[in-house]
Parts: C-alpha cells; structure tokens; sequence
C-alpha cells in the first residue's frame, strides 16, 4: 500500500533523509520511530504529495507521489505533527470545508459519522478555537478520515495530549488500522510497542532498524534474561545455576536475594533453572522474563547521535 | 475551478466574520462620510454642489492604496504560518487554484466595500441637476475595481513569501506605493523611462478612467499585471517543493 524506494531529500546541501526504503502493507500500522530532526516529517511529507523527493521513488496506493500527486492526495488521509486548523470555524463548518475540497459525497452524513467515530459528536458545533488540545487532536483526526482513505499517515498523533487523551487516541489509532494502512511517526517508544505491527527506526535521516517490536528486541537484546529470587541463595546455587546448559552468566539482580540469569538468544531456561533450585534445597519465590525495552534498543539504535549532542 | 469557487466563498465568509474587515469599512466609510459631508455643506454654502462622482472615487483610491494591504495580507501567510497550507496542499488542491481562490474571496470582499460608496454618488446626483456625470463616473469605478484587483494580486503573491502577517502587509504596501510614485521619476524619454511610466499605477488610472477614458491598453495593463502576479503566487507556492 505504501512502498518507498530510495527517498532522499535535501534541504540546500543537507540531506534531510537518506536512502529510505521500506514497505507499509494493508491492514498494517506501520510505527516511524526516531528522535526529533530524524526525517520523519520529510518522509511523511513526501507519502502525501506535499513535497517530492530529491531522489528516489514512492508509490502510495499503487500511485507516484510525484507523478500521480492528486491520485495519491485522494486516497491518503494525513494529520500533520501541527493540527491544521481554522480556530473561528465550528468542528462542522471545518469539516464541511475540507469534505467539499476533497469532494465526499453525502458529507453531512459523512461528517456525523467521522464525528461518532472520534467521540466528537457532542462538540460539532463548537468553535475550534474554544476546544481543548485533545478535542482539537481529534478534530484533526476527523478530517483525515473524512474521506474514507485506503491510507493514513499520522505525524506525531498523540504529541502534547495529557495521559488520558493519548490512551483515547490510541485506542482510535488501533482500530483504524484494522482495515486501513496507517503510517504514524512517533518518538515516544512506548506508544510504537502499544500499537505497531512494524517499527522502523530513523535516526539522521537513514533507516537503522526495521521490524517488530518483539523480534526487534529478541535480535536486538543479545540474550534472554530472566530474574529470580531464592531463599537463602548462595555460592553453590550459583555455580549449579551456571552450569545449566544454554546459560550464558549469573550475576546479582535488581534488587536483594534475585539473581539475573542471562541464557543465550532464543533458549528459554526458566523450567530448569526452577528445577536446580528447588532440588539445591531453597525456596523459588520469584522467577520473572527481563525483557529488553524498545527505548534500550532505541537509544542503542541512536546512541552515536545522543553521545554528539552532548558533546556539542 | 470548483476548488477556486470552495476557497473563495470561505475566504469571503471569513472577511465577514473578521473584526479587522469591520475596522476597515468603518475607516473607510468614516473618511469618505466626512468628506462627502464636508464637500456637500460647503457646496451648499456657495449654492453650488459639484456633480461630480469623483468627489468620492478620489479619496477612495488613496484609502485603498493604504488599507488593501491589510485586506491580503493574511491570505497566504496566515495559512503558512498556522501550518493549514499543509492541510490543503495534501488535499487535491492544486498550488494555482489556491492562490486564484484566495484572490478572489479578497476581491469579493472588497467590491461589497466598494459597492456600498456608490450611495454617495446616487446622493450627488439627486442634489444636483441635471445630475452627475454618470460616464465618469462608471469609468472611474471600473478604473478603480481594476486596480484593486490587482493590488489584491500583488498582496496575494508577496503574502505566499511570509509567514508574519505584519512582515506581508509592510512589504505589499512597499511595493504598491513603488507602482504609485515610480512614474514620477520618469522625466524624458527613453526605455527606462517609458517602462517607468507604463509600469506606474497612476498613469494608467488618472490619464484615463479618472477623466471618463476607458483605454483597452490601460484594461489590459491592469488585467496582465494581475495575471502575473498570480501566476507568480502559485510559482512561491510551488518553489516549496525544490526548497
């Protein structure tokens, strides 16, 4: 549904982005995943026939950006990381301009029913200008819906919202993407884990990593990495516990009485090592998987960057 | 054109809704009220009346020169500045059809403001007999809905550069009040100087429309001048893209 072969754009003699190529499917939410200045919003810019690239191909629901830019502007719905709005306007008369620009048929039908679909039906005829951030992010929403597109793209979707909010759109987020492509840039990295079937990580304008969340961070990790905490645990457990096959190490955990127990990528040794402790004589009370979160892999992924930043 | 007709009527609803647009004719209406007042009292006290519609036109092209910069300047750089150009730029709406559209809600808006002065010259011409001079009077407004388009023009295509409204309306004024005075540093002849005269904004409004005159050569001025600006409008818009 969307496929991008090569993007690069410059900004004078920058390159903004480099080489961007990756593939969003039907059905799919696809998570743009990097710190700020990384290329998402030139990318994103360039999907919706805003700006085409200095190199490279993109093709949106089999149309070039370039070539069949107005082909492609029909069938993406696109929320810009700033909310496009007419703050005198009422939620309506906005979307009834947007809706008579993008000719939808039976709009005011239409537009009740992208209202249902963003909780925004009580609000349709308050003024923008009078609605909260979240209420406004929601307007924003409605009128990249408002046309039923195949394909979505969403730039920074729950950025400045209070907690509440972005649970909301998120949820919105998730079921949108059932029968819909959906290309949401974030760089919030709990937000890509919660509602992305794929990830791709940017970072200075190139792609760094590309996957899912989950094998992203089982490549990404290393090694398994599981917790426990023993009664009395001692030396000789310890020695017992690294001489199971596939351990890889046995160090003191977080916090009092646990042990981490690192085992090598792929191998799961929580039957065994639960059966050497309690046959060594203690008392399992907790055994628990230490996950590798996407922000570790992140800031892995990005860490010559943050080390710049420092420096300068 | 169902895009340009889209945008258009919303600008024009917007200039209705606007306090400045109200500022505006209230200005513009005060100044000429007064005027006309003045104008007519002392006509009154000489028992002579002028019957003549210029009495109004007059004074109204040197309001407008100053205060159509208000009217445009938000036009483009609003939207640019908002971020909603992104909104209808990502939309199918094509860079000329926004450009055009936003022009025309503008010159909608500032015929309305026009129209309403016709009330002085109708007074004129009931006070005076045998009336006022109605061929000049059609000329001079025709003459002067011409310049204003294309003063609306220059504003829409040098609002595109901006994103300060303010930094808009101070550059568009510039530039006007250049196509105002730059006649007057035509002296003799020569190229530059007959560019100089044909470019001035003057020449063409008070050597004909002003006196009665419609010259096709001054139409066409008007209407090219206009279409360039425009033209070049949508080109700023597009320049976006090779940025």
């Amino acid at each position: 549904m969307i496929e991008a072969h090569g993007l690069t754009k410059f900004y004078g003699e920058h390159p903004a982005i480099r080489d961007i190529t990756f593939e969003a499917r039907k059905g799919e939410i696809l998570g743009f995943l990097g710190p700020n200045g990384a290329g998402k919003t030139t990318t994103m810019r360039i999907l919706t026939g805003f700006m085409p690239p200095s190199r490279g191909r993109a093709t949106v629901a089999g149309f070039d950006v370039v070539e069949e830019s107005m082909e492609v502007r029909r069938r993406v719905g696109y929320l810009p990381e700033t909310v496009p709005l007419y703050p005198e306007l009422s939620v309506v008369e906005y979307l009834t301009y947007i809706g008579s620009l993008r000719r939808v048929p039976d709009l005011e039908n239409r537009i009740d029913a992208v209202l249902e679909e963003v909780h925004l039906i009580e609000r349709a005829e308050s003024f923008i200008g009078n609605l909260s951030k979240g209420l406004r992010q929601r307007v924003g929403l409605a009128q990249a819906l408002l046309h039923q597109p195949e394909v979505l793209i969403l730039d920074e979707p729950t950025i400045g919202l209070d907690p509440a909010q972005i649970i909301e759109v998120r949820k919105l987020i998730q079921g949108l993407g059932r029968d819909r492509t959906v290309l949401l840039s974030t760089h919030i990295l709990s937000e890509a884990q919660q509602i992305c079937d794929r990830v791709v990580i940017v970072n200075k304008g190139v792609i760094v990593a590309e996957d899912t969340p989950a094998h992203l961070q089982s490549q990404l990790a290393g090694a398994e990495r599981i917790v426990v905490k023993v009664s009395d645990g001692d030396g000789e457990l310890r020695q017992r516990l690294e001489a199971i096959r596939g351990v890889v190490g046995v160090h003191d955990g977080p916090s009092a009485g646990e042990m981490e127990i690192a085992s090598s990528p792929g191998r799961d040794v929580r039957a065994q090592v639960a059966r050497t402790i309690v046959e060594a004589g203690h008392d399992l009370l907790e055994l628990r998987p230490v996950g590798v979160s996407l922000e570790e892999i992140f800031l892995q992924l990005t860490a010559d960057e943050t080390a710049a930043e420092a420096g300068g | 054109m169902r895009n340009v007709s889209i945008i258009a009527s919303r600008e024009l609803r917007h200039y209705f809704i606007s306090p400045m647009a109200y500022v505006l004719a209230f200005l513009l209406y005060l100044i000429l009220g007064g005027l006309f007042a003045i104008n007519v009292y002392f006509g009154l006290q000489t028992g002579q009346v002028s019957p003549d519609g210029r009495l109004v036109i007059g004074p109204m092209v040197t309001i407008l020169i100053f205060t159509t910069p208000i009217v445009t300047m938000r036009l483009l750089a609003e939207e640019q500045s908002s971020g909603t150009i992104e909104l209808l730029l990502t939309a199918p709406v094509r860079d000329w059809e926004l450009v055009v559209g936003k022009w025309l809600g503008a010159l909608g808006f500032m015929t309305a403001l026009m129209a309403v002065t016709w009330v002085y010259p109708l007074i004129l011409h009931r006070m005076t007999d045998p009336g006022i001079d109605q061929g000049i009077l059609v000329s001079a407004y025709l003459g002067l809905m011409l310049m204003v388009a294309a003063i609306l023009a220059i504003g829409t295509l040098i609002s595109a550069f901006f994103r300060s409204t303010l930094a808009a309306a101070g550059a568009t004024l510039a530039v006007i009040l250049l196509l105002w005075i730059i006649g007057g540093f035509a002296s003799g002849a020569g190229g530059a100087n007959e560019l100089a005269r044909y470019l001035s904004f003057v020449s063409h409004f008070y050597d004909n429309f002003y006196r009665g005159v419609i010259d096709l050569q001054d139409v066409v001025y008007y209407l090219s001048l206009t279409a360039l600006a425009l033209f070049l409008g949508s080109q700023v818009l597009e320049s976006r893209r090779w940025r």
